[in-house]
């Protein structure tokens, strides 16, 4: 079989970016935890707060240091497999994607080391303005990397002048038509990944029966966040793709599994879509539930897969089932919020086992959604990669061979089996510690160490 | 579009010059310490060298990441024929960057696995340096490139000319950090340090000296560049070999601060003279700073946040340094 440098190429993205993904996804909600914990601690005075915050820094420390590793990759992945287009468009994505390195630099730089390291060293409000600022610095940073990529989906604000892309506005361009719902869309994602982890995690430490009045009051704040933001979220998702509906319709059409444009709609619960007979089977759906959701109208005219020839449809398969994983795992949230709020009497969100095993079964529900939810936006892109203007074959790295992608896709998988696979069991150890050994008193020595993030944890790596 | 009042050109290819250098220079002294890694007489040393690094290494990395988002902002043909043209050694300089970093971290909170670590730092160092040095050699050597495309083979870049350039940036490295390491150590590492910093020195003169004299039959614009006339620029190679001899009678007369200070000079004037060689090719033969440019509003846009930014990293980075100062006690910074 002939190596196909194309697929490769896609399959190696899809690889690194999402091995890089769920570290800031959980990074951008861990930050706002941690400023919230900061706060009640500047305000209050309880030393509840600060060791929370404390412990879960430690945590944050951990996970930013993969996200840093992770994200070298990323800086060189557009150049070395998509050169066509990074060329084409470097005049948009160079400066957004330079911003959103300096802006990760410039966070780590001026106020990471004061939040990790600093809580004897500077005044109180300073070391909470820090807390804040890192919370910030990591929604800036989100803003510019999904401006970049919403430009992609929903391009404006440029021209085309001798085969490359010039920014005639740099606001039209980096809030272009997806960008907002994007925005919030992901930004709630980050969210309920920090609340879920930490609301797991939490229950764990409780079910062990350590530090349970501390854990109990992370675990109270987080039930009651999340039952504000997984409601929020459908209500925001439901908007994204009402956006998506308007502007790219292609992608919707695969989303629902609806192959003829037309009303009365089934929303498809199950389906084994065919793209090579252009239909489904299998399909078990509710009658006209895609009309409603999309038009609010029972009639509601949806759009259809065959509205644009086989050759310009995503791989459907792929995007269906990927968008009734995220939306099943979001109303699952949804679930797990409400019961959160039912077992309040008595404290009985702490007491029954099955709910805090459900929520720590939870823990990593929201990463597989948020995956799964990119699978579902940037699959649905294709055959595009500059949505109805550049297709994935036309920005690929013209030099590049079936055989260099098959090298490097496996050199990267092993790199970051290895690597990843230390973090993460690094990681399980400093939560197995938990919040008792993240408070002994740090020694002269090492203070006289590293200020790096990970430098933060002081957890040993093998097991005692 | 009406023409830019000033072309913006000028500053970003400053900038990006600066930024190579600063590179070289601040994660050149850290990834020569993984290169002299496995000849360190003993774990306490290796401690010594690794903590001496520590504080300040990731900060040097960062520059790196910046480095990649900058060219394609500023010059984005040099992005798109580089990486596609080094495609292979892209990847191992990136793997070899993950896994010293990855070992930084892990080494000192490692007790039974410590040897592991030790192999991840040595070898992702040295193979992240020897890609850093095929790098340039591939540049001096020029791209094949047609309609600011790259359309030359996967290894096209791995010639004897760019293994030479590899193993001398191998040897650079390892100098700069045997004499970063005088500078921050005592005893019987400093002292280990002073005694291989000779034979370093020779090593890389060596490499240098014959990197210097192949590259004119490599490339014919660098052969007349140096040889057509004979200009001011004939100062720059002078200059390293002053810096040289400054290295050798400082290890001699056992002043800790100067042999790193002179080694960094060397690096300073062979960049400056590989820079006159090429000028104002940045993407040779064919493509000139100016045709490789990013249009004038992109080059602003970032340029603005970049204003703000820069003197804000500069400051901390010194900061850090100042904070660092000193030299590195045995036992102090691992547990």
């Amino acid at each position: 079989m002939e190596l196909d440098p194309l697929l490769l190429s896609r399959i190696q993205f899809a690889f690194v970016v999402s091995f890089h993904a769920i570290f800031p996804v959980f990074t951008i909600g861990l930050a706002s935890f941690i400023a919230t914990l900061e706060g009640l601690n500047y305000r209050t005075r309880n030393p509840v707060w600060e060791r929370l915050a404390t412990f879960w820094a430690k945590v944050f420390a951990v996970v930013f240091g993969m996200g840093v590793v992770s994200g070298i990759v990323m800086a060189f992945q557009f150049g070395t497999n998509w050169s066509v287009f990074s060329h084409t468009s470097a005049n948009f994505l160079g400066p957004v994607l330079s911003y959103e390195v300096v802006t990760a630099f410039f966070l780590e730089a001026a106020f990471l080391g004061v939040l990790l390291f600093g809580r004897n060293k500077v005044p109180r409000g300073v070391h909470f303005a820090s807390a804040v600022m890192v919370a910030t610095g990591t929604f800036i940073s989100s803003f510019w990397i999904l401006s970049a990529n919403s430009w992609m989906q929903t391009p404006a604000g440029v021209e085309m002048v001798d085969g490359f892309y010039h920014v005639v506005s740099w606001a039209d361009a980096i809030f272009n038509a997806s960008f907002w719902p994007r925005f919030f869309h992901m930004a709630l994602a980050s969210f309920l990944t920090g609340s879920f982890v930490v609301a797991g995690v939490s229950a764990w430490y409780i079910m062990q029966g350590r530090e349970v009045e501390t854990h109990k009051k992370a675990l109270s704040m987080t039930l009651w966040f999340l039952l504000i933001a997984t409601p929020a979220q459908v209500v925001i998702g439901d908007i994204h793709g009402l956006n998506t509906l308007e502007h790219q319709p292609t992608k919707v059409a695969a989303m629902e599994g609806n192959w003829e444009t037309g009303g009365n709609v089934p929303l498809l619960l199950f389906a084994i879509p065919d793209q090579e007979a252009q239909t489904n089977h299998f399909e078990i759906g509710i009658p006209n539930g895609a009309s409603w959701i999309l038009r609010h109208d029972a009639e509601g005219v949806v759009p259809g897969l065959k509205d644009v020839p086989q050759d310009k449809q995503p791989p459907v398969a792929i995007v269906f089932w990927a968008f009734r994983i995220m939306v099943g795992i979001g109303l699952l949230m949804v679930v797990f919020a409400v019961v959160g709020l039912f077992l309040r009497r008595n404290e009985n969100y702490a007491k029954k086992r099955w709910f805090l095993n459900g929520l720590r079964f939870m823990s990593f529900s929201p990463f597989l959604a948020v995956l799964a939810g990119w699978f579902v936006t940037e699959v649905g892109r294709a055959p595009y990669l500059v949505y109805g203007q550049m297709t994935h074959a036309e920005g690929l790295t013209p030099s590049l061979t079936g055989g260099m992608a098959l090298f490097t896709l496996i050199g990267y998988i092993v790199v970051y089996a290895l690597v990843f696979t230390a973090g993460s069991y690094y990681l399980m150890r400093v939560l197995r510690d938990g919040l008792e050994k993240s408070e002994t008193t740090v020694t002269d020595d090492e203070l006289q160490r590293a200020k790096r993030p990970l430098s933060a944890a002081n957890s040993a790596i093998e097991w005692e | 579009m009406s023409e830019p009042v000033f072309d913006l050109t000028y500053i970003w290819a400053a900038i990006m010059a600066f930024g190579v250098i600063m590179y070289v220079l601040m994660d050149g002294f850290d990834l020569g310490q993984g290169i002299l890694f496995p000849f360190a007489p003993d774990e306490e040393s290796r401690d010594i060298m690794m903590n001496s690094v520590a504080p300040v290494w990731d900060g040097n990395e960062t520059w790196l990441i910046l480095g990649g988002a900058g060219l394609l902002a500023a010059f984005p043909l040099v992005y798109a024929v580089f990486l596609p043209a080094l495609y292979i050694g892209v990847f191992l300089l990136l793997a070899g960057l993950i896994f010293r970093g990855v070992a930084f971290e892990f080494r000192f909170k490692a007790r039974t696995s410590k040897y592991l670590w030790n192999w991840a730092f040595a070898g992702g160092s040295i193979v992240a340096s020897f890609a850093q040095g095929a790098v340039v050699g591939a540049y001096i050597q020029g791209f094949e490139v047609e309609n600011m495309r790259y359309v030359g083979g996967a290894l096209d870049w791995l010639t004897p000319f760019t293994v030479l350039t590899g193993l001398g940036l191998v040897a650079g490295y390892g100098l700069l950090g045997a004499t970063w390491l005088i500078l921050k150590s005592e005893g019987k590492t400093q002292a280990w340090a002073y005694k291989i910093t000779p034979p370093l020195l020779v090593a890389v003169l060596v490499v240098f000296g014959a990197i210097g004299l192949y590259t004119p039959y490599v490339d014919q614009y660098v052969s007349s560049r140096w040889f057509d006339e004979i200009s001011i620029a004939w100062i720059l190679p002078v200059l390293v070999l002053l810096c040289a001899i400054r290295v050798y009678t400082s290890v001699r007369s056992k002043r800790d601060g100067s042999p790193f200070v002179a080694t960094m000079g060397m690096f300073v004037f062979t960049y400056l003279a590989m820079l006159y060689s090429k000028w104002p090719y940045v993407v040779p033969p064919d493509y000139t700073f100016h045709q490789a440019a990013s249009a004038h509003e992109s080059q602003l846009f970032l340029l603005l946040g970049l204003l703000f930014v820069i003197p804000f990293v500069l400051v901390y980075t010194a900061w850090t340094y100042w904070v660092f100062r000193g030299k590195v006690k045995a036992g102090v910074g691992y547990h």
